[in-house]
């Protein structure tokens, strides 16, 4: 029993610690963000970024990669502004359209045997050109009750914090703990094996993108939330952002192994490598360049580590 | 009597111009274990999987309980009882032991199903291997080929309210040691007197012999020989399969090699281990007693770290072909060439000629059953896929060759061509560093290493190398 606690926990021990040691550096740069105020600041923009992240991290449980995160969430996020507040209904049945799109994608995928790296590039354009005919130039308002949920000040900790775990809880569960979880990461691991078991792996393949498309829906309404209005291409960086949050939570490309709390605290590092750097007065020039030494440096210990348990292992 | 759990009738497969079934009757009666024996390429496995309901043959058809089923696949097989233990490792590496075990059992879902699960698994676990000392909460990529393979087997023995009715075992032992064999083999016994089927595929042939009831031999893709156990000797067993095998003929002559030059060593805990030009020296033991880490570390000593070698030191064979041996969208004749492409490259570009004519060697060499080298890698039995894996590294000019138990699952004359390759490089000079889980090949080196315990426990030469020795050797820290 030990053992399987120790190599699970060392797989979040890495992204644990890095985000402590860059929350620790961030409070000690600025005393002031240490405060309810603070924190809902440094965060709010990451509980978006968790959300897409555990979208990606679905997706990537399969074995396949989504290049559209960002396009999409765009997309989510233009639709949140305009039909979603001015006709509810139809904005409603335009989210749940995208949805049974993404679950579809997983089936042409996994029918046709296409890479999904291309076909998630194709999409990523098709997503895009849609977001620009809704939005030709940024605008658009969040729905009421939107901007409420997200501005919202539950006691003890900000809506940040208390987003980010109740994702992080609600995706273990899903991912982790269901039976279609275990489906979903057998996919991955090896999906002959679960062919044999006489499951459907289209079927799996497409709960997977289906519920990659309903989190990466709350990432673009939650977004919107935020940001009170929406642009084509507001998220764009989210691509990269969760493919690299969910390798620093300690995932993996191929095979099956995600973490989705680990994606959540991935997802927060992010962000805040972001704050961490402007309170450091980096300049914007350099800061690119300084976030993706951040993460090196979070990967490279995270390869030390998994040496360091094999050798272990070994003994 | 009573009517078959399956009943194969005329079964006739075949993929392109390969035949891989020709009109196969087989019935299974319940509480009888059936030993499929046959050489590489027989269609044992291709039987199995229109067992199993992994495939659908072109004609003939399959019967249960005597009625004729027009759509059998696997949900069908699985809802009569049919299970079946895969010569390759099947279980999803990055998932627990429990978490493999819902993925078998369709119907186990629900609330609490882990508790389910778990229980189902332990059940069977305690069952077949008594003290395993498994947890069934680890991943099983994190278990021994061993352990995994033991999980695998008290996965299809389970119960978890579709009683398994028929087993079938391809090659089930090949990661087991002797204690381990034996005991999932009494398992064996035990549900087949209690009423259930076995199918039993083992290269093994004792293991067939003292196991099934009834003995059927495969010989392309038919049906050539069938008789109760009994009539069989292992003898018979082998002629009926259409291999020669001279059995203790094969013992090599004894040469005298302690003139020649070292060829590779490695000094380490206890004894050294020393292996000499021309000479064949077996790594013995049970089976993970690092043996495998013996030969990662002399390959690591003698392979440079960042830019290859001009001349190579070592090559390497591989036991666990799909984990680290082949390339499973490249063809045959890309999976042989790739360790000598430096050898058939002018310029960095390779010769495409030249690597067609090595291939065309090596396939003339070492018989390679396929019309066309450049076919899917996939396209080969398991059997001959480890062979262009031994022409792999026969094929390039390094003089010391590395092999890790590469007989797994390879059926007997496949063994003997590759024993007499084997032979024939050692005489021209190559030095080959055998692993090897079975005694009978062991005992063809010259010298063994039996390891116990991570470290070499005795080193036996000339007439010492025998059974008994290696088994006291290996042995001997529990006796003291």
């Amino acid at each position: 029993m030990r053992r399987t606690l120790s190599a699970d926990a060392m797989r979040l021990a890495i992204p644990a610690l890095s985000l402590t040691i860059l929350l620790a550096a961030v409070f000690w740069l600025q005393p002031r963000a240490m405060s309810y105020v603070g924190l809902n600041l440094l965060f709010n923009l990451a509980v978006p970024i968790a959300l897409a992240t555990i979208a990606q991290m679905l997706i990537m449980s399969v074995n396949d990669l989504d290049l559209s995160m960002g396009t999409f969430v765009s997309f989510v996020a233009c639709v949140t502004a305009t039909f979603l507040r001015e006709a509810p209904l139809v904005g409603m049945l335009i989210l749940f359209g995208v949805v049974v799109v993404y679950a579809g994608l997983g089936v042409v995928i996994h029918l046709r045997n296409l890479p999904s790296i291309v076909v998630s590039l194709g999409m990523s354009f098709v997503w895009a050109g849609l977001a620009v005919l809704l939005l030709p130039a940024p605008g658009g308002q969040a729905p009421d009750w939107v901007r409420a949920l997200m501005t919202m000040k539950p006691p003890v900790a900000p809506m940040a914090i208390v987003a980010s775990i109740l994702i992080a809880i609600v995706a273990h569960f899903v991912v982790m703990r269901s039976s279609l979880g275990v489906l979903i990461r057998g996919v991955g691991g090896n999906q002959r094996s679960v062919e044999r078991a006489g499951w459907s792996v289209v079927g799996a393949r497409a709960a997977a993108y289906g519920l990659a498309g309903v989190f990466a829906v709350l990432a673009g309404v939650a977004l919107v939330g935020l940001t009170t209005s929406a642009d084509a291409n507001i998220a764009l960086r989210y691509t990269l952002l969760s493919i690299a949050g969910v390798i620093l939570g300690g995932g993996e490309f191929i095979g099956g192994r995600v973490s989705p709390i680990g994606a959540v605290i991935g997802a927060l590092t992010l962000t805040l490598a972001g704050s961490f750097l402007s309170f450091l007065r980096i300049s914007p020039d350099w800061q690119i360049g300084a976030q993706g030494a951040i993460l090196i440096i979070v990967l490279a210990l995270r390869l030390l580590l998994n040496r360091l348990e094999k050798r272990e292992k070994r003994r | 009597m009573p009517k078959a759990i399956i009943e194969v009738a005329d079964a006739k497969v075949s993929f392109g111009a390969v035949k891989a079934l020709d009109g196969v009757t087989l019935a299974i009666a319940p509480g009888e274990c059936v030993g499929l024996v046959g050489h590489n390429g027989a269609g044992k496995s291709t039987i199995v999987s229109v067992i199993n309901g992994g495939l659908a043959p072109h004609q003939g058809s399959i019967a249960s309980d005597g009625e004729v089923l027009a759509r059998y696949g696997i949900n069908a097989a699985r809802s009569r009882g049919v299970r079946c233990v895969f010569q390759e490792l099947s279980l999803c590496p990055n998932l627990t032991v429990v978490e493999n075990t819902r993925i078998l059992h369709r119907h186990l879902g629900g609330l609490g199903w882990r508790r389910r699960a778990k229980q189902v698994i332990e059940q069977s676990l305690d069952a077949i291997f008594p003290g395993h000392d498994i947890n069934t909460d680890r991943t099983v990529g994190d278990l021994s080929i061993a352990e995994r393979q033991m999980v695998e087997i008290a996965m299809a023995f389970s119960d978890a309210g579709i009683a398994p009715r028929l087993i079938i075992l391809d090659e089930p032992t090949s990661s087991l040691d002797a204690s381990l064999a034996e005991q999932m083999l009494a398992h064996v016994r035990r549900f087949v007197a209690s009423g259930g089927s076995v199918i039993l595929i083992s290269h093994i042939l004792h293991e067939i012999l003292t196991t099934a009831s009834r003995i059927v031999v495969m010989k392309d893709g038919r049906i050539v020989a069938e008789r109760p156990a009994a009539a069989w000797t292992e003898h018979g067993l082998v002629e009926a399969m259409g291999s020669v095998v001279k059995g203790e003929a094969h013992r090599r002559a004894m040469r005298d090699l302690a003139d020649a030059p070292v060829a590779i060593e490695h000094v380490g805990r206890g004894t050294p281990f020393r292996a000499r030009r021309g000479e064949i020296v077996g790594l013995a033991g049970l089976a993970g007693h690092g043996q495998t880490e013996m030969l990662m570390r002399l390959h690591a000593a003698s392979s440079a770290d960042w830019l290859p070698r001009r001349d190579p030191a070592v090559t390497f064979v591989a036991g666990d072909r799909r984990l680290n041996g082949i390339f499973e969208l490249w063809s045959i004749l890309k999976n042989l060439s790739v360790a000598a492409l430096g050898d058939l490259a002018q310029h960095g570009v390779v010769k495409g000629d030249a690597e067609a004519e090595r291939a065309g060697e090596w396939k003339r060499r070492i018989e390679i059953r396929t019309p066309d080298m450049a076919s899917h890698i996939l396209s080969l039995s398991g059997g001959n896929q480890q062979k262009v894996l031994f022409a792999r590294a026969l094929s390039t000019r390094a003089p010391v060759v590395l092999m890790d138990d590469p007989m797994r699952g390879v059926d007997v004359g496949t063994k003997q061509e590759v024993y007499e390759i084997i032979r024939q490089e050692a005489a021209r000079g190559r030095t080959f560093v055998w692993y090897s889980t079975e005694m009978e090949e062991v005992c063809l080196c010259d010298r063994v290493y039996v390891f116990r315990e991570g470290a070499i426990a005795a080193e036996l030469q000339g007439d010492a190398v025998t059974e008994e020795n290696i088994l006291a050797a290996s042995f001997a820290g529990l006796a003291a």
